[in-house]
């Protein structure tokens, strides 16, 4: 296949960037969509031309680091997969694809697709864990946990913190993140102490941050590749309606 | 100068060792701990876990690690689960039989001790993390829910779906964040460390590059702990993230610390083969779809059939007709070696005839198919993502892949390497696995080493050698980090100046190659020998005419991969002696010229019963070996047998 590539350059975080063409041929259909970036980036090399920097590590959709808003969708035009695992079968021969990296004023870019997060990592910070030390615990089944909830949380921290949510939002919202993050931990009897702080401290920081509100498009569940529901974003308001008006009770 | 090889095994009985040590062990005031500062380079199950853990204790961490948020550390991706001794399905599981098992899957090349001490403090692992919110997989009355894995005959293994890896350490991870808040861990995310700074003899600091900004930087502190996992990537293709390197433990290894059993490497039986030159990296299927699928290859050589046209009298259940008693569930090593053995006989299968079947069409029958996509469907699902082809309806391709690797920086009972002060956990060091590891134990491990040893071993050597006044503290302003600094960048500034011809990758894709073929599956002297004689070659011509492209005071990825494919350039010399010199087969080590006449392993116990632990002698110099003889008083050494 013979691809024609548009992809956003810029050098540095305080440099002006734009959309440079390339053509890629020889792409076959059983590459990863950023392996045929490698094949890109081979030939750049050769020819004495600085690579395109991108975001990228395991390679098998869990860690998040890959991102890429891939013809203006987060990760690509497969439903619930990572850019990593987009394959090229999922295009043909002759298609131009833009490739730009996620937006949002809370994700400064670093160089050219690659974006700074960290605002994720300080939510977290702010109250996205249970405050146990190590050494402190009790037997593991001295907790029955109902299954249903158990799954449920699981459900909400299968969240690879791509930040994909954001990206998509007309809003720039990372309230599926955060609300992904709460609901971890909200379904299960250890988040309970917590429970409230937690959500009003974390969207505190959410807003901090220049993260935009949630007006329901729902394009975060669309893009979400480990398809989180919406649903959580809802437990999430209540919680931190309750929290506000009743305090940490 | 060989080395003096201490493990520092606690007296008394097996049982009591650790408990008895931890009794013997000095304390480090609480009061006194914030005038102690630590470094720890990784942030994965063992670097996430000691740094949350030591700065729960009070002392001031900084951590560091080259993603861009603590959270991606390779540990994430392990799927299949975590092994602990809880025994509650009540099947017969012991401390003492966890402990058996790892010491004889590991093919006897591990120290007791700290196997047993493992098995000892998994079950308080499971507890931690139930405590942090992990949402391990339940059963309906509420209760944890157990399943095996391969390689033991007890239900032991906690599982989060298919994603355990990634539970545990978003339960470290927050753990470290809410140190991070409190102040006490000083977090350094993009942040590359590139050597080991000794003052008399102890580890005093590192020097780091920041990946962003291309600024080196000094950091001084009273101990430092490597966290940086393992080094499968010298393969180039392997299970690994694309950022796993050596360099933390090679750089550890030039200063001093003894590198043990680096030919230990566990090739993982179950992986989607390679399709193209152009594959960057492989994917593991997890282990636990042996529990259902039944691997098999045609019985005719060069079969081109359609795998649902075989019929079954035409098809070889290789692992059930060699190993009737474990069948498709022998562990890792075997198994790789079996599909090995077919594929090079001319039976494998697919495109490039590097594959076997792995088949679900028989429990598909006897389940149902909404059965087996509960258990497997985010595993049927990835499958068909990365290869077209649907497993419910025709049979996996699966082969052998480089994911684990076993040898790691040599460390006593406290985790301490030959350098004082210098500290390794998880699958940086070599301690707890052997010659092969067994499913389930890699993230056991690293959180064991993180949560619940480290933070008193540390404590003790502080509390031993660690100065309290501020007079008796080195800063970075001494000698030595002007020293370090200045190597540091004298080798950047040479990899920047080289300006030659071919890129980084195309270097790790030939040293992978040779990797590969003569430090693989299957290895020989010759094969060895000539490996020998192709990597100084291929080093000298990187050095010569890699084209590295940009410049090192900016955020440079094609930097960061040359410095790393520089170290394993050198670390590849290293797997080879160590793999020339184990003359004989065990666990993930298979010399070909070690074998039963049924091709099985043959261990030569009388004379390798020890760690290989190597010392480096200088540039251009070949590595000197010396050994910890390993000693078996509680376990009696048996040839494996899965038959």
């Amino acid at each position: 296949m013979k691809i024609s590539l548009h992809v956003w350059r810029q050098k540095s975080a305080t440099s002006s960037g734009g959309m440079v063409p390339y053509e890629v041929d020889g792409v076959s259909e059983d590459m990863s969509f950023l392996e045929m970036l490698d094949m890109l980036n081979e030939q750049l090399i050769v020819q004495g031309k600085e690579p395109i920097a991108f975001d990228h590590d395991c390679r098998e959709g869990i860690c998040g680091t890959c991102s890429l808003m891939i013809n203006g969708v987060a990760h690509g035009p497969d439903g619930g997969t990572t850019t990593c695992q987009l394959h090229m079968r999922s295009f043909k021969d002759g298609d131009a694809i833009h490739i730009e990296p996620w937006r949002s004023v809370a994700f400064p870019v670093v160089r050219d697709l690659v974006v700074d997060r960290s605002s994720f990592d300080r939510i977290i910070q702010s109250g996205g864990f249970i405050s146990i030390n190590a050494g402190a615990a009790q037997d593991a089944n001295n907790l029955p946990i109902p299954k249903h909830s158990s799954d449920l949380s699981m459900d909400a921290a299968a969240c690879i913190g791509c930040g994909a949510c954001v990206a998509s939002c007309p809003n720039g919202s990372a309230m599926l993140f955060v609300a992904a993050k709460i609901g971890h931990l909200a379904h299960v009897p250890q988040g309970q102490p917590e429970r409230a702080k937690r959500a009003r401290d974390m969207v505190a920081q959410m807003d901090a941050e220049g993260f935009g509100a949630c007006s329901n498009h729902y394009e975060c569940e669309a893009v979400c590749p480990k398809d989180i529901p919406v649903n959580f974003i809802s437990e999430m308001n209540k919680d931190f309606m309750k929290a506000s008006l009743c305090g940490d009770s | 100068m060989a080395f003096q090889l201490d493990s520092k095994i606690p007296e008394g009985p097996l049982a009591d060792k650790w408990t008895e040590h931890r009794f013997h062990m000095k304390l480090v005031n609480p009061a006194n701990k914030r005038k102690f500062r630590i470094i720890v380079i990784g942030s994965g199950l063992a670097g996430g876990a000691a740094a949350s853990s030591l700065g729960e204790l009070g002392y001031n961490v900084d951590c560091f690690c080259f993603q861009d948020s603590s959270r991606r550390a390779h540990s994430i991706a392990a799927q299949g689960g975590i092994n602990a001794a809880k025994n509650y399905p009540n099947d017969g599981d012991s401390v003492r039989r966890l402990f058996y098992d790892t010491i004889k899957g590991g093919d006897y090349r591990a120290r007791e001790a700290n196997v047993y001490r493992l098995a000892e403090v998994a079950n308080s692992i499971i507890d931690q993390c139930v405590a942090q919110g992990v949402p391990f997989a339940r059963e309906y009355g509420g209760l944890l829910d157990n399943r095996s894995f391969g390689g033991a005959q007890v239900s032991r293994t906690f599982y989060a779906r298919g994603q355990t890896g990634q539970q545990l350490l978003i339960g470290a991870y927050q753990s470290l964040q809410r140190q991070v808040a409190k102040g006490t861990v000083n977090m350094h995310v993009r942040t590359e460390m590139l050597d080991i700074v000794k003052v008399d003899g102890h580890a005093k600091g590192i020097i780091v590059r920041d990946l962003v900004s291309g600024e080196i930087r000094r950091h001084a502190a009273d101990a430092v702990l490597i966290c940086s996992g393992g080094y499968g990537n010298v393969f180039y293709l392997s299970t690994n993230a694309m950022g796993s390197n050596v360099t933390a433990a090679l750089r550890a290894f030039k200063r001093g610390a003894g590198f043990a059993n680096p030919c230990f490497t566990q090739i993982h039986p179950t992986c989607i083969p390679v399709s193209s030159e152009h594959q960057s990296k492989l994917t593991l299927m997890s282990e636990s779809l042996r529990n259902d699928g039944r691997v098999w290859v045609p019985k005719k050589a060069g079969d081109d059939r359609a795998p649902r046209d075989i019929p079954e009298n035409e098809r070889d259940y290789y692992l059930e007709r060699r190993y009737p008693s474990f069948g498709n569930l022998v562990p890792r090593d075997v198994a790789s070696r079996a599909a090995k053995e077919r594929c090079d006989a001319g039976f494998g299968v697919g495109s490039t005839k590097l594959a076997v079947y792995l088949d679900f069409a028989d429990a598909i029958n006897r389940l149902g198919e909404d059965t087996v996509r509960a258990r497997y469907g985010n595993l049927f699902q990835m499958y068909e993502k990365i290869t077209a082809e649907n497993p419910y309806k025709t049979p996996m391709r699966i082969y052998p892949a480089v994911h684990y690797t076993m040898g790691g920086l040599w460390v006593d009972y406290n985790l301490q390497t030959t350098v004082p002060g210098l500290f390794a956990l998880g699958e940086a060091n070599f301690s707890d696995h052997g010659a092969n590891r067994l499913g389930a134990s890699a993230l056991m491990q690293g959180l064991a080493d993180g949560y619940f040893v480290a933070p008193y071993t540390v404590g003790n050597y502080l509390a031993e050698h660690g100065s309290l006044d501020a007079e008796g503290k080195v800063t970075t302003d001494h000698a030595a980090f002007d020293e370090v600094e200045k190597e540091v960048q004298d080798r950047l500034d040479r990899l920047m100046a080289v300006q030659g011809e071919r890129s980084v990758d195309s270097f790790h894709k030939e040293l992978g190659l040779i990797m590969w073929d003569n430090c693989g599956m299957g290895r020989t002297k010759e094969g060895l020998e000539k490996a020998l004689r192709e990597i100084p070659k291929l080093r000298e011509e990187f050095w010569k005419n890699v084209r590295i492209p940009g410049d090192a005071t900016s955020f440079n990825p094609e930097l960061e991969k040359a410095a790393r494919v520089a170290d394993f350039l050198e670390f590849g010399e290293i797997m080879c002696h160590d793999a020339l010199t184990r003359e004989e087969s065990c666990g993930g080590h298979f010399r070909e010229e070690h074998q039963t006449e049924e091709g099985e392993a043959l261990r030569r116990d009388d004379e390798f019963a020890y760690a290989a632990v190597w010392e480096y002698m200088g540039e251009g110099k070949a590595p000197e070996m010396s050994k910890e003889i390993l000693e078996f008083k509680n376990v009696k050494l048996t040839t494996r047998s899965y038959k």
